[in-house]
């Protein structure tokens, strides 16, 4: 979606749903917007004709723009967050300010403590809050660690056999702990929270689409992991679901794994993405991961490599039956829309099924019918 | 057992009396969609994998037709050598460019169905055939489709009876049915190994994933006696360990799904252990360290498994649908249940071991 179309989009629906507003009309806060998926779904989230008016919420300006919302600089950190609540007398709000990298430059202290303490005023503040109805957090599937001893799959009940020790995987646990500690003070308030596997698309600009960036992909020798995506328009469907009213027969309280269907392994990402991969030893990797975060192209923090030796796969059930959710894109679509936006690499696979198609085509081989009809 | 003695010589009559270049080309095209089981009907002799799966597709009409082809198909012999060669070598290079260019499936568990058959298979298959002479009793007690529990006894030192009881299961069964592996820990834990696991549909020995695969209607296999029976003195051998805390059974009573107890002779001796290095172990982080007469002395070459001859017998399924939900939940009934399939076990082995002529023929 086009910024400008957006706008004049905008412009159109709000004054409908400013009329509306007047009778019933949803506030909306948004934190975290000045991140590329915030803006996004403060964008997106104007247009709904239920939404009167959308905050949106950060500590620095936001580089996109916003559409109509009412962007108010302010970091979730500070009680201020609470004066904002009552100021504008929000019924939704929805926390996208859980994240594990630094915006800009910043430490991970600050990053651990936006999420961290962040939340807690964010929570503290929406416990005293009257109004508040509703709370979205977006989560991520991180909480259950990656570890050799868990079972294949996840689901929402699942604990984790060692949960995970630090960084932002630790942030997520810490961060759901004090949710589940809101919805049990505040049992009027339907809190939903969202565990997003890892969200690649076109504009996506997590660690794990810088790492597929890296021209020639390390992994870890002897390892295979099992990977899942979800698409960003996904994220932003989803995150809509659970910040309306839900539609008759679903829930959208409650905690739900959030990906696309289906499993890539890492390796085939790889070639699908026509990267060559370079296996390491499991201390050479730690060793070329601190050397890249130096050179600051990507961040190969303990938890993504845990991600990139054992992967971690979830179960959508409740997404599919409770929250009536279906994704649009599955994981090897949105891979496959990744790769697009990245252009190719050094094997781009067109290149690799040539030459084999070449292979076959050779005289000696018994050419002329080379097999591209039936490799596909 | 009749089927299989006649289809061999039907699938010789098929691939010649059809006609070859729609045979081939078609032939590459049904592996392409990835429905290989699908396509595989009886296969007594499992050698071949390529042109394993082109077969049935040129099977299709003379299969039902006349037996007059038979003699049509003995003529042709000649001709469909040539084209073997051609169509299997298509087929390797599509395989090829499937896998160069990561255009393949893998299910959730991580199990690479097309890599399992194509080459996983092949690689443990002469092991299975040549060395071990694995024979194979009672592959008709696994059903045909839905889930059920395949439990055997665990012996050898390492794991190859697993391994045994996949290609056991895959190569006998009429539906070339594939045998989902619940592994210990362990293996998900080594490089290299965990992967290969992983795509050759093993996952981790525990209730959730267990439950999962039997939900979809998976055929799963278990050793309940864990590192108990793998790692146990030679002397012992043949004596089945306890079973775990029969976390399978109510695995299975939940699911509703059959028990099928498996009976495996002759992974005892491949690798007859004298002692254990325990030390050394706990250093390794290993559960035992095996001492056998060659191992280690002999370095690697002691690492030889003993050429052993093998029998795998799958007992009478156990039903467990019959019983009510709650009954999972009933521990007196699942150590009953446990006992029963652990002493069906045992006396299938002691049978299996009376008909033995000797450990190695």
């Amino acid at each position: 979606m086009t910024v400008t179309g957006n706008t004049a989009e905008y412009e159109q629906v709000s004054s409908t749903a400013g009329r509306k507003a007047l009778i019933l009309g949803k506030v909306v806060l948004v934190t975290g917007v000045a991140r590329q998926l915030g803006g996004r779904f403060v964008r997106r989230i104007q247009r709904d004709p239920e939404v009167d008016r959308v905050v949106a919420v950060d500590a620095v300006a936001p580089e996109h723009h916003l559409g109509g919302a009412d962007f108010v600089r302010a970091d979730i950190r500070q009680p201020t967050i609470a004066r904002l609540l009552a100021e504008h007398s929000v019924d939704t709000v929805v926390h996208m300010d859980v994240t594990g990298t630094p915006l800009g430059s910043g430490s991970r202290a600050t990053v651990k403590e936006t999420n961290v303490i962040g939340t807690m005023q964010l929570l503290g503040a929406c416990q005293k809050s009257p109004t508040v109805k509703r709370l979205v957090v977006k989560s991520s599937t991180n909480v259950y660690g990656s570890a050799p001893r868990d079972p294949a799959v996840f689901t929402e009940t699942t604990p984790p056999k060692s949960l995970p020790s630090g960084g932002f995987a630790k942030d997520t646990v810490e961060v759901e702990g004090y949710v589940r500690g809101f919805a049990r003070r505040r049992p009027d308030v339907a809190v939903c929270v969202l565990r997003f596997a890892n969200i690649l698309g076109p504009g996506a600009d997590t660690p794990l689409a810088a790492y597929f960036s890296l021209p020639v992909l390390p992994t870890v020798l002897g390892y295979d992991p099992r990977l899942q995506f979800v698409h960003e328009d996904d994220v932003i469907d989803v995150l809509r679901i659970a910040s309306h009213e839900p539609e008759r027969g679903t829930l959208n309280s409650g905690t739900f794994n959030i990906t696309g269907d289906g499993v890539l392994l890492l390796s085939q990402c790889a070639r699908r993405l026509g990267r060559p991969t370079v296996p390491l030893l499991m201390p050479a990797i730690s060793w070329v991961g601190s050397a890249l975060r130096t050179v600051g192209m990507t961040d190969f923090s303990p938890e993504q490599l845990r991600l990139l030796t054992h992967g971690r796969v979830v179960a959508t059930n409740q997404m599919r039956e409770t929250l009536g959710y279906r994704p649009k894109f599955t994981t090897a679509e949105t891979f496959a829309d990744f790769a697009r936006s990245r252009g190719p690499g050094l094997l781009p696979p067109e290149a690799l099924a040539g030459a084999v198609d070449r292979i076959a085509a050779l005289p000696a081989l018994g050419g002329g019918h080379p097999p591209t009809q039936s490799a596909n | 057992m009749a089927d299989a003695k006649v289809i061999p010589f039907d699938d010789d009559r098929s691939r010649g009396s059809a006609v070859q270049r729609p045979a081939r080309r078609r032939g590459a095209g049904s592996r392409r969609k990835g429905e290989p089981t699908a396509v595989h009907e009886v296969q007594p002799l499992p050698a071949r994998t390529i042109p394993q799966d082109d077969v049935p597709v040129t099977r299709e009409e003379p299969a039902a037709g006349s037996p007059a082809e038979t003699a049509a198909g003995a003529a042709a012999v000649e001709k469909p050598r040539d084209d073997g060669w051609e169509r299997r070598i298509a087929g390797g290079l599509s395989f090829l460019r499937r896998r160069l260019t990561g255009d393949y499936e893998v299910d959730d568990f991580g199990y690479d169905q097309e890599l399992t058959e194509q080459v996983l298979m092949s690689m443990v298959r002469p092991l299975y055939e040549k060395y071990f002479r694995v024979e194979v009793k009672g592959i008709e007690n696994i059903p045909s489709e839905g889930g059920a529990l395949i439990v055997a006894n665990h012996s050898g030192t390492l794991p190859l009876d697993g391994l045994m009881m996949q290609v056991a299961v895959h190569d006998n069964h009429p539906d070339n049915r594939h045998l989902r592996l619940l592994a210990a820990d362990l293996v998900f834990m080594l490089p290299v190994v965990n992967e290969l696991a992983r795509k050759a549909g093993h996952t981790l020995a525990c209730a959730e994933d267990a439950e999962r695969l039997l939900q979809r209607g998976e055929l799963v296999g278990v050793m309940p006696e864990g590192f108990k029976g793998i790692g146990k003195p030679f002397s012992e051998r043949y004596k089945l360990q306890r079973f775990g805390r029969g976390g399978f059974v109510s695995t299975a009573l939940r699911q509703g799904t059959p028990i099928i107890p498996c009976s495996i002779v002759g992974a005892e001796e491949i690798y007859p252990m004298i002692g254990n290095a325990k030390t050394l172990a706990r250093l390794l982080g290993f559960p035992y360290f095996p001492i056998t007469p060659t191992f280690p002395w002999l370095g690697p070459l002691g690492a030889v498994p003993l050429p052993t001859k093998w029998t795998i017998q799958f007992g009478e399924p156990i039903r467990t649908d019959g019983y009510p939900p709650e009954a999972a939940e009933d521990p007196m009934l699942m150590f009953n249940l446990t006992d029963q399939v652990r002493e069906q076990i045992q006396h299938t082995l002691y049978k299996l071991l009376v008909q033995r002529r000797s450990v190695f023929f």
